[in-house]
């Protein structure tokens, strides 16, 4: 058995190689990075999701905000990365999954005919995204698929920076959530679709960004986790788990050098320094 | 593999694809298995499992549970519904998590997941649990109590501690304590099979010394209508593997793991997991690939990983759901990769298919059938399918075992492939 000497001791940094954004008012990471950065004004509209045009016809008429929010942002942020989907691993995280979907399932199976669609059952499972990702792009290397309820943008940070690290090459991390209808709204008041994605890779080229590392003096941390200075991205922050990246996507935006706190599990929030490209 | 003349555009997508994600698999350290447990329709902890796996037990019955008026067979967990979780745990109450509280207080699992907390840091112990439908049982109850005029749901739902797909490892989390890295994997029914993969690499990339994995998948109407809905359900015992298999009986499990990096010596009946293998069919929402090629890619990376052969494996404990197409598409993967010698079977006759938990259960079975010397012969199959020319097995075997190799396959396209070994792959 080969030891490879991959651990301990050296912390865990990835490029940025490319971003995928959309969300309420934010359009796409053109837009959305001169939100972040100040130079555009922040205004609140409810998001605008694209049809999948990458899926077959009957897939793209059934599929829900789900599907259009990840595979919106997945295929931004690597046509930005200049590499080919095919060849990416991916990591999909989001808080959970399809609400709307959820609560249709849940509808029928309480009433008295409990007969659910089997579009509506094969899309309800958490890796849908997922899913339809791989059909689309004909992605076949290994997909991760998480959910760490408010934590699942870090908890999906996490898993695709070791996954760059270790297996030494490009992977594509997309993180989303959408929103809850009545009455699960009042449990889970989610109020709009946000997804975020991050083409992170090992090495440093023309597409690079920026340069995310996990703090070696201890990447866990209970100090409190950045937040935005502006009120409605602060807002966007807490409300949609998704948007718990929009600090590291602000420094990706400004360009600077900073040590960043990314909210994660409650005891344990992610000690980052991003470094720009 | 080499293309040659009469090549189909299929024989060379496949060589195209293994090209493209054979190259530079880095193989992985081992890591030591060095607790684990399961709890199933065949039994609670892992002494009632090996005696049912002895007797080749099947925990199938006809369904009753909640009032699902499906004519189908489930592998229920005895008890679940009595057990009570401690009460600073209260909100997390629900199918799942009492499943998962059943499951973690069966073979001294919990005394030795606080014990590596006490020994590496609470910290420095990560959890990674499968899962398909979490808690979602307890929302699909909660929708038959809304308020009349405001379709309101009852004030003593909580949503977050149960139906959400994180709430089992948030539960077992906060049980043992621990203040690491946690998150749940749920891509269907490669959930539990894949927490394995993200633990090892947490664990090579020093990010914490131990992990707790494993899955866990609760009945729930959502599952039982769904794969009805689907016509995936079977109205018998399901049949892996056998000519007149017509789907299958879903069943709940709760399995753990905990991973630990190789001791300076392992005992005998240690256990190791040495490969594992991911993939995406990027095919179809619900059917497999037709000639595997996603499995067969999962497979053979946890051989590369595993610096192993196919030639390397004793046992291959099956996905074997016992739909016409998954039976069909994992034939040809495995086939292609092994030959028709390699011993193998499906344990969901027995337990029935566990979704979520099928792939930590199944890797507990495959630790018990390396620790017994016992390869599992397939339960309620009674007339194997000669389409599928395996060396399926009927009866038990009793034979010591090298390495096995376990596969999980899901919705969505995911496969994973672990292989375990025993403690002479460990310390070599």
């Amino acid at each position: 058995m080969t030891q490879r000497n991959v651990s301990c001791g050296k912390p865990l940094a990835v490029f940025v190689q490319g971003v995928g954004l959309l969300g309420p008012g934010l359009i796409n990471w053109e837009q959305g990075q001169r939100c972040l950065s100040g130079s555009l004004p922040y205004e609140v509209h409810p998001s605008v999701l694209p049809l999948p045009m990458a899926l077959p016809p009957a897939e793209r008429r059934r599929a829900g905000a789900v599907i259009k929010v990840s595979l919106a942002v997945g295929q931004e942020a690597v046509a930005a990365s200049g590499l080919d989907a095919v060849s990416l691993p991916s990591v999909f995280s989001s808080s959970s999954g399809d609400a709307v979907n959820c609560h249709e399932i849940c509808s029928a199976l309480a009433s008295s005919d409990r007969l659910i669609s089997p579009t509506r059952f094969h899309n309800s499972v958490h890796n849908a995204s997922s899913g339809y990702w791989s059909i689309s792009s004909g992605a076949m290397a290994s997909s991760s698929v998480l959910c760490a309820h408010d934590a699942s943008f870090s908890a999906g940070l996490l898993e695709a920076m070791t996954q760059v690290v270790i297996e030494d090459k490009p992977v594509l991390l997309v993180v989303y959530d959408t929103n809850y209808p009545e009455p699960l709204h009042v449990k889970r008041p989610v109020p709009d679709t946000l997804g975020v994605a991050l083409v992170l890779s090992p090495r440093r080229d023309d597409h690079s960004l920026a340069l995310i590392a996990l703090k070696d003096t201890g990447y866990l941390t209970t100090a409190a986790p950045n937040v935005m200075d502006n009120a409605a991205l602060e807002l966007l922050r807490q409300s949609i788990p998704a948007a718990r990246a929009l600090p590291l996507l602000q420094a990706i935006a400004l360009g600077q050098s900073t040590p960043l706190v990314l909210a994660y599990l409650n005891d344990a929030h992610l000690a980052l320094e991003v470094t720009p490209c | 593999m080499l293309l040659n003349e009469g090549v189909t555009l299929l024989d060379s997508r496949i060589c195209y694809y293994f090209t493209l994600y054979r190259s530079a698999r880095p193989s992985v350290n081992p890591l030591w298995v060095s607790h684990f447990t399961a709890t199933s329709s065949i039994g609670c902890g892992l002494t009632s499992t090996l005696a049912a796996m002895r007797q080749q037990h099947s925990g199938l019955a006809p369904c009753a549970f909640d009032t699902v008026d499906l004519p189908t067979f489930i592998g229920a967990v005895a008890g679940v519904d009595d057990v009570q979780l401690p009460v600073a745990l209260s909100e997390f109450d629900c199918r799942n998590n009492r499943l998962a509280y059943l499951g973690l207080i069966q073979d001294a699992f919990s005394e030795a997941v606080h014990a590596a907390a006490r020994r590496y840091g609470a910290h420095r112990v990560g959890i990674f649990l499968g899962t398909s439908t979490s808690g979602i049982l307890q929302t699909e109850l909660a929708y038959r109590r809304r308020a009349p005029v405001s379709g309101a749901l009852p004030a003593d739902f909580v949503y977050d501690r149960t139906h959400n797909t994180y709430s089992v490892a948030d539960f077992a989390r906060t049980y043992f304590g621990l203040s690491g890295p946690a998150f749940v994997v749920s891509s269907a029914c490669s959930s539990s099979a894949k927490v394995f993969a993200s633990a090892h690499r947490m664990m090579s990339a020093g990010l914490i010394d131990a992990a707790v994995v494993g899955g866990v998948d609760s009945l729930c109407l959502t599952t039982l209508y769904g794969f009805n809905s689907l016509g995936l359900l079977s109205a018998q015992p399901c049949r892996p593997f056998d000519v007149a298999r017509d789907g299958i009986s879903i069943g709940e499990a709760a399995a753990f793991a905990l991973l630990e990096r190789l001791p300076d010596r392992l005992k005998e009946d240690a256990v190791v997991l040495l490969g594992v293998g991911e993939s995406i069919d990027a095919h179809h929402m619900s059917s497999p690939h037709p000639e595997g090629l996603g499995a067969r890619m999962a497979m053979q990376q946890a051989l590369d990983t595993a610096q192993l052969t196919s030639a390397d494996i004793g046992y291959i404990n099956l996905h074997g759901t016992a739909t016409p197409s998954n039976d069909a598409a994992e034939t040809k993967a495995v086939a292609a990769l092994f030959g028709a010698d390699t011993p193998c079977s499906s344990t969901k006759g027995a337990t029935g298919h566990t979704l979520g938990a099928a792939g930590g259960l199944e890797a507990v079975l495959c630790a018990l059938a390396l620790q017994n010397k016992l390869l599992p012969g397939g339960v309620n199959t009674q007339q194997l399918d000669p389409l599928l020319p395996l060396n399926y097995l009927l009866d038990n075997r009793e034979q010591a075992l090298d390495c096995v190799l376990s596969n999980s396959f899901g919705f969505g396209g995911t496969n994973c492939s672990l292989i375990f070994g025993g403690p002479a792959r460990g310390n070599t």
